[in-house]
C-alpha cells in the first residue's frame, strides 16, 4: 500500500515535472530560431515542429509573417503586434501578453524561400485536423504541390475521420503525392499515379514529370505516360486561355478608347490630352481610396465603387474646361488642335507630378477582385480581368443607350451629323458640343478606374494608351460605337493570338502594319459611316 | 494629399526654383564650385530620377555645412533633360561649356549616358553615372558609380543555382540594357551547363500593361517538373503590372522566384507586396540592411525631404558613394581641374552605407558588396544573402567573346578604355 502511494506520487512528480519541462523545452526550441544560419534555423523549426509542441503553429505563423522577433539583450524571442512606435509582445509558448517594449531593441528573424516552403509544408502536417476546412484545404493543397513524404502518416490518419467528400478526394490525392516520395511499395505508387493522372491541372503535370525524373523502369514510364496526358489535354485549353487573353485585352482597350470614339469619332476632335483624362480618372481612384481610409476604413474595399462616379466627375468637368476654353476656338482646325490638346497633355501631366510627386501611387486591390478561378486546371481567369470586362460592357450599353434613346444623345447625333441643321432646329450646338466633349472626357475617367487595378498609377499612365486608343478608333471606324467595338474586339484577340509566336514586341509591330495596310484598303476603316456629313 | 502637403509641395518646388536660379547670383561673386545635376525631372524617367536629384541637393547642402570644398562653397546647377535623349546632351554642353561645373553627377538610362558620353569627352567633363548598367565600356571621364553586371546580375544567378534552379526565364524590356545583360546571362547559364531547352527569353515593350499571356508562358515553361526562376531587366513602368498579374495568376516566391535588377523599394512603394512576398532582387543596397551610417542617412534623407516615409535606394547610395568620392579627390588634387582629379580619384576610398568601404578602380568602377533581398509584405527588401567580400566592377564581360581580352585602365601609361591583352594594342577587338 506504502509502495503504491509511493509510486503514485512518484508518478505525479514525474509528470508534473515533465509538463514543466515540456513548456522549458518548447521556450528552448523556439529561442533556438532566432540563432545560426537559415539552414540552421531550417533545423531549428524542424526540431520544434518534431516536438509535438502546440506552440509550434502560431510561431511558424508569426515566423512565416515576419512578426517574430527576438530581443537583443537575451536572445529571447516573441511574437510582435506592430503598435505604432512600440511592439506590443506575446509570448511565443503560451500566446499569453508579455507587454510592450521599444522597436529599437529587438532584431526581426528572417527566413527566405526555403524555409518559408519548409514551413507551409510543415504547417500543412500540423493543421490537417484543424477544425476549419479551408484551413485543411490550404494544408492540403501545399502537400498535392510538395509532394511531402512526411505527411503520409497524417494524412492516412485523417482519411480515416474526414467528413466533407471534397475535401476527401483532395486528401485522397495529397496522400498519392505523397506516396510517390515515400519508401512504399512499388504497386502503391502505381496506384498513386493513377489517382494522380486523373487531377488534371499544371502542378500535376510538374509533380508527375519531376518524379519521372528520379526513377526507372515501369514507374518512370507511367509517370511520364501520365504527365504527358495531363499536358495534352491542358493544351487544348490553350486556344480557349489566347480567347480570354484576347477579351480581357480587348476590354481594356474599348474602355480606353470608347471616350475618344465620342471626342475623335463623332467630334472629330483629335484629342491629345485624352490619355491625361485616364490618368485623371485614376488618380481620383486613388485619392477616393485615401478619403475612403481616413474616413470610413471599414468601407475601404468599396472605396473602387465611390471612386467611379467621382472619376467620371473629375474627368468630364476637365473634358468641358477643356473644350470651353481650348478647343472651341480651334475647331475646323485639326493640325493647331493637335497641338494646342497635346500642350494641355503636357500641362496635366506636369501638374500631376508636381502635386502628387513622379512616384507609382498605390491603389489597393479589393479583395473580391483578387486571386483566380482556375477552371478545370487549364484555364485560369483572373478576377480583376473578369471586372473590368463585365465593366467594359456595362460602360459600352450604358453608352448606346444614352445616345440611342435620350434627348441629349439624340441632340449630340444631330449636331455632329449637320450642324447647321440642328442649330435651325433650336438645338444650341455650343452646349451640346461641351457636354459631348465631357461626355467622352467622363468615360476615359471610367476607364482610369479600371486601369488602376492593372496598371500603375503615375502620370505617364495616359502615355501608354493614347496610341493604341487612336488605332482601334481609326481601324473600327470614325464616327461609330459599334467599330470601335469590333475594332477593339480584332485588336485584342489578334494581339494574344501573334505574341506566343512572335513575342510583345513584333506582335505589336505586326498589328501596326496589319492596320496601316487595312486602313489604305479601307480608309474608313471596318464600320464606315455613310452621309452627307463624314466630309464636313 | 493633405492640403499641408500640397502646401509642402508648393514650397519644395519654390525652392527648388531658387535653387535654379541661385547660379546667377553666385557667378557674379565667382567664390562658387558648380556641380551639375543632370537627371529627368519630367517624363517618364522623372519617377525614378526626381529622387536622385533631391539627394545631391542634400549631399550638397551637407557639404557645404561641413564649410564646403578648398575653402568655396559648393552650388548645385540643375536642369531638366525631360527623359528626352539628345536633350541630354544638349543640356549636358550647357552644364560643362556654360556654366563650368567641376563635376556633373546625372543620366539614369543607358540609352541617355551613351547620349551624353560624346559631349563628356570633347570638354572633358566629369561623369558619374549612378545606376547599374550593362558594361561594355569604359570612358576617361566617366565614373561609373552603379553596378556592372558581375557586381549584380552574374552573382544573382549563381545565388539561385545554389538553390537548385534548373530552368532560366530570361524576361526584360527591349532595349540595350537588358539585351545585353541576358546576353552575358545567356553565355554564362550555357557555360555552367543548362541546356538550350532550360532558357526562355522574352522582351516586351517599355511600358509593357498587358502581362496575362507571358505570365501564363511563365507558368507553362515552369510546370515541366524542375525549379525555374525568372531573372527580370524587365524595366520601369512595366514592372508593376508584371507583379500584380504573378500576383493574381497565384504564382508564389515558393514556386517560381523572380529575381529583379531594376526592382527596388521605391518600386515598390506603388505596389501591395503581400503577394509578392519572398521574391527578390539583387542590389549593391538596401534601406532595410542596419549599420550606423545608414541609419544616419536614411535620417537626414527624412528630414532633407519633410517626408518620413521616402524611401532610400541603391541609385542614392551611388550618388553618396560617387560624390564622397569627388569631394575627396578634389581635396587631394586640392583642385577641381578635369585632369588632376582624373588622376586623383583612382585609388580613392569612401565608407559605403552598408558597413563597407568603395574603392575608385582603375577602369573607373568601383567595388561594391552585393546583396539578394526578399521582399516582405511591409515593401522593405530583407537581406537573405551577401558575398563575403567586395566585388570589384568588370567593365569588360569575361563571357561575351567580343570583350573578353579587353581591358580598361586609365592610370598611366596604359591610360585606355579598351586595351586588348592579346593584340596588346589599345582600341578594341
Amino acid at each position: 500500500m506504502n509502495t503504491l502511494k509511493r509510486l503514485l506520487f512518484a508518478a505525479t512528480f514525474l509528470l508534473l515535472s515533465l509538463s514543466a519541462s515540456y513548456a522549458q523545452d518548447a521556450g528552448a526550441l523556439v529561442d533556438a530560431l532566432a540563432q545560426g544560419s537559415f539552414a540552421e534555423r531550417g533545423a531549428a523549426i524542424a526540431n520544434l515542429v518534431g516536438s509535438g509542441s502546440p506552440a509550434a503553429v502560431p510561431v511558424l505563423q508569426a515566423l512565416s509573417d515576419g512578426n517574430l522577433y527576438v530581443r537583443m539583450a537575451d536572445n529571447k524571442v516573441f511574437i510582435v503586434r506592430d503598435d505604432g512606435d512600440n511592439f506590443k509582445l506575446l509570448d511565443p509558448t503560451t500566446g499569453a501578453d508579455a507587454g510592450g517594449a521599444d522597436k529599437g531593441g529587438f532584431d526581426k528573424i528572417k527566413v527566405n524561400n526555403a524555409l518559408r516552403e519548409q514551413i507551409s509544408n510543415a504547417k500543412g502536417g500540423l493543421t490537417l485536423l484543424s477544425g476549419d476546412a479551408k484551413t485543411r484545404k490550404d494544408a492540403l493543397l501545399n502537400i498535392l504541390k510538395s509532394g511531402d513524404a512526411s505527411a503520409l502518416p497524417a494524412l492516412e490518419k485523417a482519411i480515416g475521420t474526414e467528413k466533407d467528400p471534397a475535401i476527401l478526394a483532395l486528401m485522397k490525392s495529397a496522400a498519392a503525392a505523397a506516396t510517390l516520395k515515400s519508401d512504399r511499395p512499388e504497386s502503391e505508387k502505381l496506384a498513386a499515379i493513377e489517382t494522380l493522372g486523373k487531377i488534371s491541372d499544371r502542378d500535376t503535370v510538374s509533380l508527375l514529370s519531376a518524379y519521372a525524373d528520379t526513377v526507372d523502369g515501369v514507374l518512370k514510364a507511367h509517370a511520364q505516360d501520365a504527365a504527358d496526358r495531363i499536358a495534352t489535354s491542358l493544351s487544348s485549353w490553350a486556344v480557349v486561355q489566347n480567347i480570354w487573353y484576347g477579351l480581357s485585352l480587348a476590354s481594356v482597350l474599348l474602355l480606353a478608347a470608347i471616350g475618344l470614339a465620342i471626342t475623335f469619332g463623332v467630334m472629330g476632335v483629335i484629342n491629345m490630352a485624352h490619355g491625361e483624362m485616364v490618368m485623371l480618372g485614376a488618380y481620383t481612384t486613388y485619392v477616393t481610396q485615401l478619403l475612403f481610409k481616413a474616413y470610413v476604413p471599414s468601407l475601404a474595399g468599396y472605396s473602387l465603387i465611390a471612386a467611379i462616379p467621382a472619376a467620371f466627375a473629375v474627368s468630364g468637368l476637365m473634358g468641358i474646361a477643356i473644350e470651353r476654353g481650348i478647343i472651341r476656338f480651334l475647331y475646323g482646325r485639326p493640325l493647331e488642335t493637335l497641338l494646342a490638346t497635346w500642350g494641355v497633355s503636357l500641362i496635366l501631366q506636369q501638374g500631376v507630378r508636381s502635386i502628387f510627386g513622379p512616384t507609382n501611387k498605390d491603389v489597393t486591390t479589393p479583395s473580391w477582385m483578387s486571386g483566380s478561378i482556375d477552371l478545370n486546371g487549364g484555364l485560369s481567369l483572373t478576377m480583376n480581368r473578369i471586372a473590368i470586362l463585365i465593366f467594359a460592357c456595362v460602360v459600352f450599353a450604358a453608352l448606346m443607350v444614352l445616345m440611342k434613346r435620350s434627348s441629349i444623345g439624340l441632340q449630340m447625333r444631330a449636331v455632329t451629323q449637320n450642324r447647321p441643321m440642328a442649330n435651325a432646329m433650336g438645338i444650341r450646338s455650343s452646349r451640346v458640343d461641351a457636354l459631348t466633349f465631357g461626355l467622352g472626357s467622363g468615360i476615359a475617367g471610367l476607364a482610369g478606374v479600371a486601369l488602376s487595378q492593372i496598371d500603375n498609377v503615375s502620370p505617364n499612365l495616359g502615355q501608354n494608351y493614347i496610341i493604341d486608343s487612336f488605332l482601334v478608333v481609326v481601324f473600327g471606324g470614325v464616327g461609330n460605337l459599334w467599330g470601335t467595338l469590333a475594332g477593339a474586339l480584332t485588336l485584342g484577340i489578334a494581339n494574344k493570338f501573334l505574341e506566343p509566336f512572335a513575342g510583345a514586341v513584333l506582335a505589336k509591330i505586326f498589328i501596326l502594319i496589319a492596320v496601316i495596310l487595312f486602313i489604305q484598303k479601307k480608309p474608313r476603316g471596318l464600320f464606315a459611316l455613310k452621309g452627307r456629313w463624314v466630309d464636313a | 494629399m493633405d492640403r499641408r502637403g500640397f502646401l509642402k509641395s508648393g514650397i519644395a518646388l519654390g525652392a527648388m526654383a531658387g535653387a535654379m536660379m541661385a547660379p546667377q547670383f553666385a557667378f557674379a561673386a565667382g567664390e562658387t564650385i558648380k556641380v551639375g545635376i543632370l537627371h529627368s525631372l519630367s517624363g517618364t524617367m522623372a519617377i525614378s530620377e526626381t529622387t536622385l536629384k533631391d539627394v545631391m541637393l542634400m549631399l550638397i547642402e551637407q557639404q557645404n555645412a561641413k564649410g564646403g570644398l578648398l575653402g568655396k562653397k559648393l552650388e548645385a546647377v540643375v536642369v531638366d533633360p525631360a527623359s528626352n535623349w539628345p536633350l541630354f546632351a544638349e543640356k549636358a554642353r550647357g552644364l560643362l561649356a556654360s556654366d563650368k561645373c567641376a563635376a556633373v553627377f546625372g543620366c539614369w538610362t543607358s540609352v541617355s549616358r551613351k547620349s551624353v558620353l560624346p559631349v563628356f569627352e570633347e570638354l572633358n567633363g566629369l561623369l558619374f553615372y549612378p545606376v547599374q548598367y550593362e558594361g561594355e565600356e569604359s570612358s576617361k571621364n566617366v565614373f561609373y558609380t552603379g553596378a556592372a553586371p558581375n557586381q549584380q546580375a552574374i552573382p544573382a544567378v549563381d545565388y539561385l543555382m545554389n538553390n537548385g534552379v534548373k530552368r532560366w526565364v530570361l524576361a526584360g524590356t527591349d532595349y540595350v540594357y537588358p539585351r545585353t545583360t541576358n546576353k552575358i546571362l545567356e553565355a554564362y547559364l550555357k557555360l555552367k551547363g543548362v541546356a538550350q531547352d532550360d532558357i526562355m527569353i522574352n522582351y516586351t515593350p517599355f511600358g509593357h500593361s498587358d502581362w496575362q499571356g507571358i505570365v501564363g508562358d511563365i507558368k507553362k515553361f515552369g510546370g515541366a517538373g524542375k525549379k525555374t526562376a525568372v531573372v527580370s531587366t524587365i524595366n520601369g513602368d512595366a514592372n508593376v503590372p508584371f507583379y500584380k498579374e504573378l500576383g493574381n495568376q497565384g504564382i508564389k516566391a515558393t514556386d517560381i522566384p523572380v529575381v529583379a535588377f531594376s526592382v527596388g523599394e521605391e518600386e515598390l512603394a506603388g505596389l501591395d507586396t503581400k503577394p509578392l512576398v519572398g521574391h527578390l532582387a539583387a542590389w549593391n543596397y538596401f534601406e532595410s540592411i542596419k549599420t550606423p551610417a545608414n541609419d544616419a542617412f536614411i535620417k537626414e534623407w527624412h528630414k532633407f525631404t519633410k517626408n518620413d516615409k521616402r524611401t532610400t535606394n541603391d541609385p542614392m547610395e551611388a550618388h553618396y558613394i560617387g560624390f564622397n568620392m569627388w569631394v575627396a579627390a578634389v581635396t587631394k588634387a586640392g583642385t577641381t581641374d578635369s585632369e588632376a582629379v582624373q588622376d586623383a580619384i583612382i585609388g580613392v576610398t569612401v565608407p559605403n552605407l552598408t558597413g563597407g568601404y568603395a574603392a575608385m578602380m582603375p577602369n573607373h568602377h568601383i567595388t561594391k558588396p552585393v546583396f539578394i533581398g526578399e521582399i516582405q509584405a511591409n515593401g522593405q527588401l530583407d537581406v537573405v544573402w551577401q558575398t563575403t567580400g567586395l566585388v570589384a566592377g568588370k567593365e569588360w564581360s569575361d563571357y561575351l567573346p567580343g570583350s573578353k581580352d579587353l581591358i580598361a585602365d586609365w592610370r598611366k601609361p596604359l591610360h585606355c578604355g579598351n586595351f586588348n591583352v592579346v593584340t596588346n594594342k589599345c582600341g578594341g577587338a
